[in-house]
């Protein structure tokens, strides 16, 4: 036994009296300390600050917890650690920069963000039915890789947080596939800003079908090792099964949207009910799970991966027969000037276009130079436009007063409002299955606080 | 005019000789209004008594429809929205910044979602600067709460019956709403290691 004077410090378990109690800050290393003098302590209440920095909170998100014993009692999310203010800037970009803004939001599902606004912005100007059949083809089909690689890091770092490290590292092995399309398409793997106001950046690569055709049949073939790890895995049922609870009536009031209300037994997906890019045209189905907790909404992910790869062979079929087809609208006020060539350094102008600006068009200087600089003009309105991303209905509200920029730009992030059910979720249960409840939400702290 | 932390100027950064422009707020729209809407502000007409002292205006645009709702009667017209005409799901209130619109310069704008009927409807709120107060609704669909945490912050919209209005984004002794239009865009130094970076808005010409 040790007095308080003299008391070891422990340089990881010090602790202080203040007003609201004693404060002990533990920052790794040997607890043993720390647990003998709770243990001293008559007070069964403790009060736990898990994060922002914590491995198991899916990024920079802070949870207060009240702790009775090993039951949480009180829970509450603390957010904004990673605010960038992309609304506010984007007000002082033109509308094309602001697709670089907004894939940086939630940058697992960065082509949802791009779709959402570029959506947005063709409904302000009247051009949705302008933009060409091939444009909208690829555009589902980037969305349906990137909802492969964004459920691959929620099953993935989900696994990890509650203590099973291989499907990581195979979930990690398919995203990096998956990234590897979007490097041959785009020119980079993330952040993409390849969807923009009018159709997407440029074409698809030459022999771009037949390796995304292989893709799919390795991506087909290697889902299997992730589905014998974790279904019915016996360890895995017990830290999922019945953990995170929320029934429809909470989805519903909280707005959840997403695997989580799909996880209650209700076939909610934008892609079938209020379709858009076309997705009418193609068969695929609404995973659903009638459980309402974690296991459901792990079993939704998994099952939706086999319905976006379905999405994806239609795509790659009608690339096939739309070859040649333009991809950004007619209108040479709208489409980007800048015909971009892939080079071995990344995306860029393509030599011929600045050759041609350059050399022989004054015109067609002054136009690339006003269009690319000042912005094309968007009519004055509102619009609301959602799109189902991995992560339920990311909606975007833009505001336009005429101008060449975003009067106000305002996205509905489905991190944002899920992230809120989390009390809900988790208070009355273990401290454990807090991790399991907040990994099923799949939370990117770069959509919440944006 | 001096805006937030002493702005000053149209806003515009665009370099194109200051041009500023007039927001425009669109009229009333006539009916038909095409599609469900024309039902949908029948219920409500029906289902609500003061329908006409409730609603400002309806306005029908790119296929999207917004009932501009009076803040007394926000409360009551949610309620009859949530139980008569099945909006189940508040999709969040945001926030827009008209400084033109002197007295009814901040507008929050809710966008409701029946899941019922897969219908979509907006609902928009004008309240002046200086009585900045909206009833919250919380209580109608508890998803709200943080929408309108971020709304106040962002904003400066007081939403009365809120349980807990702090901010939810900016550090919570910020001073000034940020995407206020007289806010500029800017930033503050940061220090990092006895150096300090000077924000954005003075190393570029963002004023």
């Amino acid at each position: 036994m040790t007095t308080s004077a003299d008391a070891i410090i422990d340089p990881y378990a010090a602790s202080r009296e203040t007003t609201e109690g004693r404060v002990f800050s533990v920052t790794g290393g040997d607890w043993d300390s720390l647990v003998t003098e709770i243990g001293a302590t008559k007070e069964e209440r403790v009060v736990v600050n898990m994060g922002p920095q914590h491995p198991s909170t899916h990024g920079v998100l802070r949870l207060v917890l009240e702790l009775e014993g090993e039951t949480v009692t009180e829970l509450r999310a603390g957010v904004g650690y990673l605010h960038t203010g992309i609304e506010k800037n984007a007000e002082f970009r033109s509308w094309t920069q602001g697709v670089t803004f907004v894939t940086r939001m939630d940058y697992l599902a960065p082509i949802f963000n791009e779709a959402a606004y570029c959506l947005g912005v063709e409904k302000l100007l009247g051009i949705t039915d302008d933009v060409s059949e091939r444009a909208s083809v690829i555009r589902v089909l980037m969305m349906e890789f990137n909802r492969i690689s964004s459920h691959m890091v929620a099953l993935g770092t989900g696994a990890l947080e509650l203590g099973a490290l291989s499907p990581m590292i195979f979930c990690f092995r398919e995203r990096e596939k998956v990234l590897d399309v979007f490097e041959m398409i785009s020119g980079l793997r993330m952040n993409m800003a390849y969807i923009r106001p009018g159709g997407v950046a440029q074409d698809l690569p030459p022999n771009a079908l037949s390796k995304i055709r292989e893709t799919v049949k390795v991506l087909r073939r290697d889902f299997k090792d992730n589905e014998k790890l974790l279904i019915g895995n016996t360890i895995w049922m017990k830290r999922t099964e019945g953990v995170g609870y929320l029934d429809l009536a909470g989805c519903t009031t909280l707005g959840v949207t997403g695997p989580v209300l799909r996880a209650t037994g209700m076939p909610w997906d934008l892609r079938k009910l209020q379709p858009y890019s076309g997705y009418e045209n193609y068969s695929f189905d609404v995973v659903t799970a009638d459980t309402c907790d974690v296991y459901g909404r792990f079993l939704i992910r998994m099952g939706e991966l086999e319905q976006s790869l379905r999405i994806i062979e239609q795509c790659v079929d009608r690339l096939e027969k739309l070859e040649g087809q333009p991809v950004m609208v007619a209108d040479k006020k709208i489409a980007w000037p800048s015909q971009l060539a892939l080079g071995g350094d990344g995306l860029g102008n393509s030599l011929d276009h600045i050759r041609e600006i350059m050399g022989t068009s004054m015109e067609a200087l002054i136009h690339h130079f006003k269009l690319v600089t000042e912005g094309f003009r968007v009519p004055a309105g509102q619009v609301y436009e959602a799109v189902e991303s991995p992560r339920g209905e990311v909606g975007v509200h833009l505001v336009s007063d005429g101008g060449t920029r975003p009067y106000r730009l305002h996205f509905r992030e489905p991190s944002f409002n899920n992230l809120q059910s989390t009390s809900a979720m988790c208070e009355g249960s273990l401290i454990a299955d807090v991790v399991a409840a907040v990994a099923s939400i799949d939370p990117v702290m770069g959509g919440v606080d944006r | 005019m001096s805006g937030l932390f002493g702005s000053s100027g149209s806003g515009d950064t665009s370099g194109f000789g200051g041009l500023v422009r007039a927001t425009v707020s669109s009229g009333s729209s006539e009916r038909p209004y095409g599609g469900y809407f024309d039902e949908v502000v029948d219920d409500l007409e029906r289902a609500y008594p003061d329908f006409a002292e409730a609603i400002e205006k309806v306005v029908v645009y790119r296929g999207e429809l917004t009932l501009h709702v009076k803040r007394e009667k926000l409360l009551e017209v949610a309620l009859i929205l949530r139980d008569k005409l099945l909006f189940e799901m508040s999709l969040g209130v945001n926030g827009v910044h008209y400084p033109e619109e002197v007295g009814r310069e901040l507008h929050a704008v809710l966008h409701l979602l029946s899941m019922t009927h897969n219908r979509r409807i907006r609902l928009e709120i004008s309240i002046s600067e200086s009585d900045p107060h909206l009833p919250s609704l919380v209580e109608v669909w508890a998803g709200s709460n943080w929408n309108e945490r971020e709304t106040f912050d962002m904003f400066g919209i007081i939403f009365d019956g809120h349980p807990g209005l702090t901010r939810i984004l900016m550090p919570d002794d910020w001073r000034g709403h940020p995407q206020r239009k007289d806010y500029p865009l800017g930033g503050i130094p940061v220090e990092y290691k006895g150096a300090t970076v000077p924000p954005p808005s003075q190393r570029r010409s963002y004023r």
